[in-house]
């Protein structure tokens, strides 16, 4: 490699933030995947160590593409590090330069212009997993998969997850939500919702608890049409432009109204939120507005709880554990707020489980692409799970309430243990004045 | 190109999965956490002492070098591949951790990580007392392999002071017990002592009897903060005189407490020239007694302040943030040379002193904590590998602390070990006859030199550090 060529592979791929790392190894214990694949090239330390390589020429980037796609992003070992290394850009900085070598075939190509472009911005569809299956459907991609075999291309085990989708939503009673819910009594302020697009197709009734939850807890409502996909799926797969369109969209369509929050209940969507102002970190003129909306971002556990909880649950003994999401435990640094919530819940007896912050292997679309790796660390997770004794697993984003689900269904629990989103399992609790 | 040995050693490990050999995997097993990057020929991961033994009866042969590896923290470039070969990573070797109640012992697989004993020896009510501040990462055969000490190291020992036996595969692949599972014992040689601390140059570790002792009744911690460097030595050196015997003293100087309070504040003053961090264990009436004594001193040689804490929590806190000394003041610079020049205790003073004048005379980031009890101190320098006339101005730093700490009757290493770092001064410590009894034993445990070769021993004319490549 030229000399130039080579400073312009260092300044894409995140070279001058491995320079943090100090190799102590302090994120080895918090690494889900080099828990289960049991080799540092699959490890924290290993990946910078190995994107260093490459950018100093000592490894061709192809090599780099396994560790690189092996990895949740779950940033467990950002929270681990001492030293505070920015694995996450790393992360990023690789993926995008090996989606930019890649040499993909034209059925991937079109594929993935499908997904990208279509299924995810579209408000009316869509989950990461039950959005896919949707799209796999409705846009025609499951002939196209056929013709192209696309499903040669990754082992999509998508039946598997098919069956722990929850029931979906008329189109009917979609339309049937209106664009703004006021608080029940006083209202303490207003906020609006981010629908997601993932939330919003395959768990839409969730969605609508959350308003319910907003209402009785005090806050009037907003939710505004123009918002789209939060670009995170974009984003982690290397197609950056892409998301920074998606982004430039939702903060458009927010900054109409006045309102405190901008609610959402996804972990990885709300991350994503979050992200905006590094996102879009070169483009000056939309400083001042990422900051404000990226300031009003806030997972709907934070809001609740500044609201001040809520008003009434109904008394019921209940085992109940917790699986945090990633994104909102490591991105977003929400840890507190939805134990707060569980255990204000009265009959309710919390039970953490070992190693909670950990990944459940869920992770975008990882638990599709990289099918076995992902249940390998789905059954560490649930082999933590069941000491618990819960009835209960409490998440709170969808992959991860899907995962759990997949969890629960392969440990042959089903009866014995549910999983739920914390919106909706408040919501079950909510005692609604008539 | 497959050589001969490759093709042999696919025979050996019959689990391919567990021979790597892709460019990825093979720089992943390259570094530890010192300096330096190598490219083995193969990352082999055995499971039993069977197939460590079968490595290396195949390495023999052939003359390949092996390099065990654990989890690679050393800081002192124990594991690195310096001449290619295979990397023997003993990190999937955990099938046991049996704790014998009624021998007070345990008996552990090498690739466990050391707080997972602790935690299981915990529960038990026993007490394991070794720990390095990488307890949470490190594995117990590379603790066996440095002979790590830490913080408790003071009243404690080190891990060496818990090994009762050892199961070690030789060179020439044969397997051997050290030692036994007796408190006593006296037969021969003491070959168990001789492999801890030989930093994976004379076999490979495959099995550790530990000894065990009764948890102490309970524990108290004291943060005392000082205004004065000097001050701080001088309680170091009156705490110990009074007969009192902490189970731990810790140092932590100005720019260490800022890196972690910078970090993840934990509560240390950061206006503070030092920290010391004390902890007490044994009978709740004695401890009672030894905080006041340690107080009222601390507060006549000028501390400003003395806490203690009680609670589990507020201790944990305290020595979570000593953890964090180490890995924390890299933020200053990225590069960061760990050394752990110790002292006798007497000597702490004069060492600070050696190791501020170092400090001025070459304009260099470097800041000193460590275990102040036993004397162990660890300057740590911290630069940047890019700025080649820093670098220069460093390896001339080093060299001369540890001049400092040779002349002042201390040595090269606590604990951290040799490596490769620490080798070029190895002859200024020993002598040249010292020096040669050790090169005369490695040659008869490894006739052909395939063990972890190039460490620990200087190469020919090779007579200080050299960072830059
Ligand atoms: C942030 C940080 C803090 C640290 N704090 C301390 C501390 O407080 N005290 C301290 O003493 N050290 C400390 N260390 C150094 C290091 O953690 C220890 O030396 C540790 O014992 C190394 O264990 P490891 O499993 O990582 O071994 P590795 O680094 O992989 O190997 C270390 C050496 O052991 C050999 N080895 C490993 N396993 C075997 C085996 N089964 N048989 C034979 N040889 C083997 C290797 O060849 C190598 O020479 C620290 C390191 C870091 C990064
Ligand atoms: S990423 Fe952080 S925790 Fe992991 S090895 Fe590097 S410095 Fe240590
Ligand atoms: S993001 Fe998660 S899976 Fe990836 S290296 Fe970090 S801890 Fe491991």
């Amino acid at each position: 490699m030229n000399e130039q060529s080579l400073k312009d592979l260092q300044q894409k791929i995140g070279y001058e933030y491995t320079f943090d790392c100090v190799q102590c190894g302090y994120c080895l214990p918090a690494c889900p995947t080099y828990e289960t694949m049991g080799k540092e090239t699959h490890s924290p330390r290993g990946r910078i160590n190995l994107v260093k390589m490459a950018a100093e020429d000592k490894m061709d980037i192809e090599e780099l593409r396994d560790p690189i796609e092996k990895c949740l992003g779950c940033q467990a070992c950002v929270t681990a590090c001492p030293t505070n290394t920015q694995y996450g850009r790393i992360l990023e900085g690789a993926k995008k330069v090996l989606n930019d070598t890649e040499k993909k075939s034209v059925a991937k190509k079109t594929t993935e212009k499908i997904v990208f472009s279509k299924l995810f911005p579209s408000s009316s569809s869509m989950d990461m997993v039950g959005h896919i299956m949707w799209g796999y459907e409705k846009t025609g991609l499951q002939k196209l998969a056929r013709k192209t075999k696309l499903t040669n291309l990754a082992p999509l085990h998508l039946g598997k997850f098919e069956q722990v989708l929850p029931s979906s939503v008329s189109p009917k009673e979609r339309k049937s939500r209106k664009n703004y819910y006021p608080a029940i009594g006083k209202a303490k302020f207003t906020v609006a919702m981010f629908t997601g697009c993932i939330m919003d197709s395959s768990f839409f009734t969730t969605n609508q608890n959350m308003i319910k939850l907003l209402n009785y807890a005090g806050a009037n409502v907003y939710i505004p049409e123009e918002q789209t996909c939060c670009g995170a799926l974009h984003a982690h797969s290397g197609e950056v432009n892409q998301a920074k369109e998606l982004a430039k969209l939702n903060i458009e369509a927010f900054e109409k109204y006045n309102i405190e929050y901008v609610v959402n209940n996804a972990g990885g969507c709300g991350a994503q939120l979050s992200e905006y102002d590094h996102l879009l970190s070169e483009e000056p003129e939309w400083k001042a507005k990422t900051h404000t909306f990226v300031q009003k971002s806030k997972d709907i556990s934070t809001v609740l709880w500044h609201l001040g909880g809520l008003p009434l649950l109904e008394e019921k003994e209940e085992l109940v554990t917790y699986q945090p999401s990633c994104h909102l435990t490591h991105v977003q640094k929400v840890t507190r707020e939805p134990k707060a919530l569980i255990e204000t819940i009265p009959g309710v007896i919390f039970r953490e489980m070992k190693d909670e912050q950990k990944c459940c292997g869920s992770a975008g679309i990882y638990n599709i692409v990289n099918y076995d790796e992902a249940m390998d660390i789905l059954d560490v997770k649930m082999s933590h799970m069941r000491p618990t004794k819960a009835n209960t697993i409490v998440t709170t984003n969808p992959g991860c309430l899907l995962q759990m689900k997949m969890g629960i269904k392969r440990e042959g629990l089903e009866g014995s243990v549910r999983a739920m989103h914390l919106v909706d399992f408040l919501a079950e609790r909510l005692v609604v004045n008539s | 190109m497959k050589k001969k040995w490759h093709k042999k050693l696919d025979k050996v490990i019959k689990d391919n999965k567990r021979i790597l050999t892709k460019s990825a995997d093979l720089l992943s097993y390259g570094f530890d956490g010192s300096f330096g990057q190598f490219k083995p020929e193969r990352v082999v991961q055995p499971i039993s002492r069977e197939e460590v033994a079968e490595v290396l009866k195949l390495a023999n042969k052939h003359s390949i070098p092996v390099y065990p590896r654990g989890q690679g923290t050393c800081l002192s470039g124990g594991p690195l591949p310096v001449k290619g070969g295979i990397v023997l990573d003993t990190c999937r070797m955990t099938s046991k951790l049996i704790i014998d109640s009624e021998n007070l012992t345990a008996v552990v697989s090498p690739g466990i990580i050391t707080s997972k004993i602790k935690e299981a020896v915990d529960k038990e009510g026993y007490f394991y007392p070794p720990d390095p501040s990488s307890a949470h990462v490190s594995t117990i055969g590379g603790n066996i392999a440095e002979n790590s000490g830490g913080p408790r190291g003071l009243k404690y020992g080190v891990t060496g002071n818990y090994v009762l036996g050892l199961e070690v595969v030789t060179p020439e692949g044969e397997i051997i017990n050290t030692g036994g599972r007796t408190i006593k014992n006296v037969t021969g040689y003491n070959l168990t002592s001789l492999i801890v601390g030989s930093e994976g140059t004379l076999g490979v570790v495959t099995e550790i009897t530990l000894k065990l002792i009764p948890k102490p009744k309970s524990r108290v911690s004291l943060l005392a903060v000082f205004d004065d460097l000097g001050d701080s030595g001088r309680a170091i050196s009156g705490i110990l005189s009074s007969g009192i015997m902490p189970s731990a003293m810790e140092i932590i100087d100005k720019y260490c407490i800022n890196a972690v309070e910078n970090y993840n504040p934990a509560g240390y003053p950061t206006d503070a020239a030092a920290i010391l961090l004390i902890e007490l264990d044994g009978h709740p009436k004695a401890i009672e007694e030894e905080i006041r004594q340690i107080d009222q001193m601390c507060r006549e040689i000028g501390a400003r302040d003395v806490q203690s804490a009680v609670e589990e929590g507020e201790q944990n806190k305290l020595w979570e943030a000593r953890k964090l000394v180490s890995p924390a003041i890299a933020k200053i610079k990225p590069t960061k040379i760990s050394e752990d020049a110790t002292v006798p205790r007497s000597k702490i003073p004069e060492m600070f002193e050696r190791l501020n004048e170092i400090r001025e005379k070459y304009n260099i980031e470097l800041v000193v904590f460590g275990h102040a009890g036993d004397g162990n101190l660890h300057p740590n320098i911290l630069t940047d590998k890019r700025d080649k006339d820093e670098i220069k101005r460093v390896e001339m730093a080093v060299s001369e602390i540890f001049e400092a700490a040779i002349d002042l009757g201390g040595t090269l290493s606590g604990e951290h070990g040799i490596g490769t770092m620490k080798a070029p001064f190895m002859e200024k410590e020993l002598g040249h006859i010292g020096l040669d009894m050790m090169k005369r034993i490695k040659e008869v445990w490894d006739p052909n030199n395939i063990m972890n070769p190039e460490k620990i021993f200087p190469e020919k004319g090779q007579s200080k550090l050299v960072l830059t490549e």
